[in-house]
């Protein structure tokens, strides 16, 4: 596993190197220079339906990148083209290029199933596979080969549910179901199930959408925890979600990336005036 | 702009347009009847003028009121925001500007009880400008006109240069005659009153550029109040 540094960072969406050279160079972690996706004029199609027009963006390397718009704006079908979730879907073609880390992730020899372990997935409503807690974050470090004793595997169990901040809730019942957690619990475990093959990006699509306002609130104290370590790509319909949690905010609207930058801006002075819409409530 | 898809978001909105509409309006009739007390020696107007501010300040509680309602309750954005953080400043700015009117009005009283002398005419004067500048200030923020607004902010230089000649020629009053000095200090601090107005509308101006654009006028901004360096020497006797 990797190590885990926690990088102190403002949530003014700048870098946050840390001053003074004692320290141990932390600052790739958080540098906004460094990109991790880069995504160039991609298009997705389902069937002849165009979702997606020719996005290009840029997802910074241990930074939260929020995606927001109206529903059908095309952000939750961009997100699933950072770990090509839509690979299963009939009909649907992706065009243009998505690069992780200078890799393209549609080419040919790439492994989806490898690339889903560097770029984990939360979803919408928490999806605990129904089996003990200790297994479902267990399962996947052992089929990915992480770890092949007991021992091991505890031990990764432990970390990933101590990132997931559900440790406390659920050391001594360990053996009982993932299914008989909260709601909230539940979508933690499922964090802590994506933490356990040592991701590099974590892509959440609605994360707390099912989840009351003490549960989100744990998530988001979650995330900001997590960034910095990872790069965590969330789509939200909750606007003020977004400011709270991100340091980047891209604007969807009808399949068009309309705007993207700095959360801090987006939500002060947005430069585009659907974007001062849809974020002031204007929308039609 | 288009319409909130909650329509009590823009009635609330609107509320707070017209409580600074409604401040502007009675910050301009302060001063103008402050004025008025002065030059007419008029005490009951300037009476008038003293419970006028309460009014004001009451308005100013209304409107923090209603800006921390909409905060809580509405969490507003971009242009939103800057609407609810311009009416907090610019009510606190008018609110201070109605306090300064107070301050001239009760000046008033005391001078009226003194003989009349000439600078009440320049005084008056520099009165009108800056209830201009109010009144220009409040149409550019009811019609979100930045444009207007950089005229206002630009006008505060006729202000100063105005207040300064002002300054010089009390002086000069005073070293013509020690019996108009109590008169004259008064009508210096008056002066300075309605400069400081006059700063306060240039603020306002500031607020509301910020409110249209996201952003503070960038250039800085010409200062022409010498009266800080100004001084006036008697002239040599000769032996």
């Amino acid at each position: 596993m990797r190590n885990m540094t926690v990088i102190d960072r403002s949530r003014s969406g700048q870098t946050a190197d840390v001053p003074g050279g004692s320290e141990p160079s932390v600052a790739p972690a958080a540098s906004s220079k460094e990109h991790k996706f880069q995504a160039r004029k991609v298009a997705v199609y389902y069937g002849t339906k165009r979702a997606l027009n020719h996005i290009d963006l840029d997802i910074g390397k241990g930074e939260v990148t929020a995606l927001i718009g109206p529903s059908g704006c095309g952000k939750s079908t961009f997100i699933r083209c950072l770990n090509r979730m839509n690979d299963p879907i009939a009909n649907c073609r992706v065009e243009g290029q998505i690069l992780l880390d200078g890799m393209d992730v549609n080419a040919r020899e790439v492994d989806p199933v490898e690339l889903r372990a560097r770029v984990g997935m939360v979803f919408q409503k928490p999806n605990p596979f129904p089996k003990s807690i200790w297994e479902n974050v267990a399962y996947g470090p052992r089929i990915h080969g992480l770890s092949s004793t007991k021992v091991e595997l505890d031990e990764i169990v432990t970390l990933s549910l101590q990132r997931a901040a559900l440790w406390d809730e659920v050391k001594d019942r360990l053996q009982e179901s993932g299914t008989s957690l909260s709601g909230g619990q539940q979508q933690r475990l499922c964090i802590a199930r994506a933490l356990a093959v040592d991701p590099e990006v974590i892509l959440m699509d609605e994360p707390c959408s099912a989840l009351d306002p003490i549960a989100t609130a744990k998530i988001e104290e979650l995330i900001d925890e997590l960034s910095g370590n990872y790069t965590i790509v969330i789509v939200t319909h909750s606007m003020q979600q977004a400011a709270r949690v991100s340091d980047m905010t891209a604007f969807f609207h009808l399949g068009d990336l309309v705007e993207t930058g700095p959360t801090d801006n987006i939500f002060t002075t947005p430069r585009d005036e659907r974007t001062e819409g849809y974020i002031t409530g204007r929308f039609g | 702009m288009a319409q909130h898809i909650v329509k009590a978001f823009d009635e609330q909105l609107n509320q707070l347009d017209a409580k600074i509409a409604e401040m502007g309006g009675l910050a301009e009739s302060l001063l103008a009847d402050a004025i008025e007390a002065l030059s007419k020696r008029d005490a009951e107007v300037a009476a008038d003028v003293v419970t006028g501010d309460r009014k004001l300040d009451q308005l100013e509680d209304e409107v923090n009121d209603l800006a921390l309602r909409l905060l809580a309750l509405r969490q507003p954005t971009a242009t939103d925001l800057r609407a609810v953080l311009a009416a907090l400043k610019i009510s606190s700015d008018l609110e201070r500007a109605g306090d300064l009117a107070k301050n001239i009005a009760k000046r008033a009283i005391t001078i009226a009880k003194a003989s009349p002398i000439a600078p009440v005419t320049g005084i008056v004067g520099l009165g009108a400008l800056v209830q201009g500048r109010i009144n220009t200030a409040i149409d550019a923020f009811v019609a979100r006109d930045a444009k207007l607004a950089m005229d206002v902010w630009s006008s505060d230089e006729e202000v100063d240069q105005l207040h300064t000649s002002l300054f010089r020629e009390l002086l000069t009053y005073m070293m013509e005659d020690p019996r108009n000095i109590s008169a004259c200090a008064h009508l210096l601090f008056i002066a300075k009153n309605i400069e400081r107005i006059g700063d306060h509308v240039t603020n306002i101006a500031e607020r509301i550029v910020f409110l249209v654009r996201g952003k503070a006028p960038e250039r800085e901004r010409h200062k022409e109040d010498e009266s800080s360096s100004t001084e006036v020497r008697p002239l040599k006797k000769e032996n």
